[in-house]
């Protein structure tokens, strides 16, 4: 790739340290750039849980001046409350539960940075997501990271063509034990700073916490308790509020009888109309098939069935899965069973490592 | 080759003030030893005191050596509040002005959370003090002011404040004035005794002198409590062993601040007026703020502060560092994030435009050739800058 000027997105983490060094390296003229995303900086101060706090912009500006590239911030709070946070809420509000990180993809790094990035004359933006984009004849292809352990390929499955296209993974390739030998190599004094696998704006980590209080502080009409039902609707007991509980959850349904085989329970489907969270056994979790909204394709939508593996969550397995595209909805054929798929989270589609696009669940299928 | 435009925020050391930290660097005493290094020491630092007095007009005794602006500010605001209130507890009151630099207003604020009553008599659109406020807010109960604070001249906008008239309003009910003169020191004729205010602070690293050190010059018959206790190195106000090096360079660089200070100003206004001029003919929307009228009871000679109605002053800034120019946004920032100048918020703009401003502050080493080269960056970076605010909207759904 020729030498262009790009934006690398630094979060004060390793990896997208790494990954600004290796732009750098390569020729590119790079700029460096922390994104703070809320409003009040001092309440997402916790130490390395977040991704947003002032000691991540500290560590993201001592890493941008050992690599020697020129650092900025970028006040991206309004947007990112906007278009992440509001969405998140909303989304637990109707009884679903969203994945912000890669609403964040979509629509703050890849769009907002992305596209002031173009206007200010740049060319690319440098994260260091594990993903790896590669340029074919017909266009750009998001493939998975070579460490499947590390592979951030889900949270970025919502990237179109225009995207991929000013996007640089540099890390593609790469396993992260290399990517923290080669921090420590460079003087990076991240090397060993711990990962993020919280939601950067739950600052104690603490989201039902979290958002009992941003749910009422935002006036969301939600349910503050309901009862927890069986498939038969027989009341087993009572919640403090529908939002709090995932399709799957397990632990922290406090039903004082126990289930007539002594098998532990799960919820099964979250109603906030009326506030009622249904649970049953691990079998009657399972899927066959599901239908998913807000189709993003990386190139053209396939037309006719699609024989591919499905992920359905960020840290989930592959699953054999015939997909179908009807204009704005998806269907999916499991042909490996699922369990606990929640409704909100994105299925992304591959054929082999290649992401061809990705679809909000909205509704899943119970096996027979 | 960077074109350095930014000296509000610091301005570069003279070469002699280096030289006369450099002698001083290697010479080992306290300057409260007793002995011959310890008295050669204080010796440096009493006569650094009695060259920074002369060249301001004030006595030797009321030059209390700080750390900084930001040191000398806290010592006035909150050494004063606290003297004055300890002698009368009915003064609770302190009066100011809104567009203070953040370590008087940072000062005040934590006052306020302490039981002081902090109140900020607006100002106009200029950035000035509403001079018939203040008489009213002081007069409206003077016995329970306990201290004034106006600052000398605006950091962001350059606007001089009517720091005559706001001290014979405080002096006719025995309020004491203080005023924050770090950017007038260099820039505008200074004279502590002329001036008749009862503390003033300077800094160092705005004049040409060393970083950390600066002074709050402050009448012999005030007090403030002091905020750092110790050895009581300075009148018992301040504690702290005297950094004799920094001193010598101070000394230096305030003698030849003010000795070239009018030429100075001649030579920055002609720089300043072509630079804000130059801009809006390239940028014809552009606004320039503050107070426009020449001369040193209007405005600072090397300010140029303007909007550019549609940019982010933060992309601005980003694209003139790009081609090596070196300005502002005039903003502090919050956690490193760039917060709406509250200068601007306060001279009645709303966030957008402020958040649409960039600094020029020119100073002892600004040339016609750096005022050229932003005129030729700035309609290509403001160009630029405007695409990427639309860029930036936020999209539905």
């Amino acid at each position: 790739m020729p030498p262009r000027r790009v934006l690398a997105a630094m979060s004060g983490g390793v990896d997208s340290a790494v990954a600004a060094a290796r732009a750098h390296e390569a020729g590119h003229d790079v700029t460096g750039i922390h994104l703070a995303l809320s409003r009040n900086p001092q309440s997402y101060r916790s130490g390395a849980r977040g991704c947003c706090t002032i000691e991540d912009a500290n560590d993201a500006r001592r890493a941008a001046d050992v690599i020697g590239i020129p650092f900025y911030v970028w006040d991206l709070s309004e947007r990112f409350h906007e278009d992440v946070v509001e969405d998140f809420l909303d989304e637990y509000a109707a009884g679903r539960t969203p994945n912000p990180c890669l609403r964040c993809n979509e629509r703050i790094k890849f769009a907002a940075v992305l596209d002031r990035a173009l206007a200010l004359g740049f060319d690319a933006v440098v994260t260091g997501h594990y993903a790896t984009v590669r340029e074919t004849a017909d266009g750009v292809e998001l493939h998975r990271a070579e460490d499947m352990a590390k592979d951030q390929s889900y949270v970025l499955g919502v990237l179109t063509q225009e995207q991929l296209a000013h996007a640089l993974f540099p890390l593609g390739g790469t396993a992260k034990p290399e990517v923290r030998a080669e921090a420590a190599r460079r003087g990076l004094l991240v090397a060993d700073k711990p990962d993020s696998h919280d939601i950067c704006f739950v600052a104690d980590g603490d989201t039902g916490g979290w958002l009992a209080e941003k749910l009422r502080e935002s006036g969301r009409e939600v349910d503050s308790g309901g009862d927890l039902v069986d498939a038969d609707g027989s009341v087993l007991g009572h919640h403090e509020g529908s939002w709090r509980y995932t399709v799957g959850q397990r632990r922290g349904l406090r039903i004082g009888t126990p289930a007539p085989d002594g098998r532990p329970r799960y919820v099964l489907d979250i109603s906030p109309v009326s506030g009622t969270v249904t649970v049953g056994s691990r079998e009657e979790l399972r899927v066959d098939g599901l239908t998913a909204t807000r189709p993003r394709w990386c190139g053209a939508a396939p037309s006719g069935p699609v024989e591919c593996t499905v992920q359905l969550r960020a840290h989930g397995g592959e699953l054999r899965a015939v997909v179908h595209a009807r204009g704005d909805e998806v269907d999916v054929e499991l042909l490996d069973p699922a369990e606990g798929i929640a409704p909100g989270q994105a299925v992304v589609v591959y054929v082999g490592s290649r992401v061809l696009g990705s679809a909000t669940i909205a509704q899943t299928r119970r096996a027979a | 080759m960077s074109v350095y435009l930014d000296h509000a925020a610091t301005t570069p050391l003279f070469p002699e003030a280096a030289a006369a930290m450099t002698a001083e660097l290697t010479r080992v005493g306290n300057a409260s030893s007793l002995h011959a290094s310890g008295r050669a020491a204080r010796r440096v630092v009493e006569e650094s005191r009695e060259r920074i007095a002369g060249a301001l007009g004030c006595r030797p005794g009321e030059v209390v050596f700080t750390s900084g602006g930001t040191e000398s500010d806290n010592l006035a605001v909150k050494g004063l509040y606290w003297a004055r209130h300890h002698d009368d507890p009915r003064r609770v009151r302190v009066l100011s002005t809104p567009v203070e630099h953040h370590a008087v207003l940072d000062a005040l604020a934590w006052l306020g959370e302490v039981g002081a009553e902090v109140e900020l008599v607006p100002v106009d659109a200029q950035g000035r003090l509403d001079l018939d406020a203040f008489a009213a807010t002081l007069e409206a109960d003077p016995g329970s002011v306990a201290l004034a604070s106006v600052m000398w001249a605006n950091n962001e906008v350059g606007t001089v404040q009517p720091v005559g008239e706001a001290l014979a309003l405080a002096r006719a009910h025995g309020v004491p004035l203080h005023t924050d003169a770090v950017q007038a020191l260099g820039q505008l004729p200074l004279d502590f005794a002329a001036s008749g205010v009862d503390a003033l602070t300077v800094t160092s690293h705005k004049a040409g002198g060393p970083h950390g050190v600066g002074a709050l010059l402050v009448r012999r018959e005030l007090a403030p409590t002091p905020l750092l206790h110790g050895g009581g190195q300075e009148r018992d106000v301040r504690s702290g062993t005297l950094d004799v090096p920094a001193i010598a360079g101070f000394a230096v660089a305030t003698e030849l601040a003010v000795a070239r200070q009018e030429q100075l100003a001649l030579s920055l206004e002609r720089l300043a007026t072509r630079l804000r001029d130059g801009v809006r003919r390239q940028v014809p929307d552009a606004v320039a703020h503050g107070d426009l009228v020449p001369g040193p009871d209007h405005r600072l000679p090397g300010s140029v502060h303007l909007s550019f109605p549609g940019c982010e002053g933060d992309s601005l800034l980003m694209l003139l560092d790009a081609r090596g120019i070196e300005c502002s946004t005039g903003s502090a920032c919050d956690a490193g994030v760039p917060q709406p100048s509250h200068v601007m918020r306060a001279m009645g703009h709303d966030e957008a435009t402020a958040r649409s401003s960039l600094r020029f502050s020119l100073g002892h080493t600004s040339t016609e050739a750096d005022v050229d080269a932003v005129l030729d960056a700035i309609g290509p970076a403001v160009e630029r800058a405007r695409r990427a605010s639309l860029a930036m909207r936020p999209v539905a759904g």
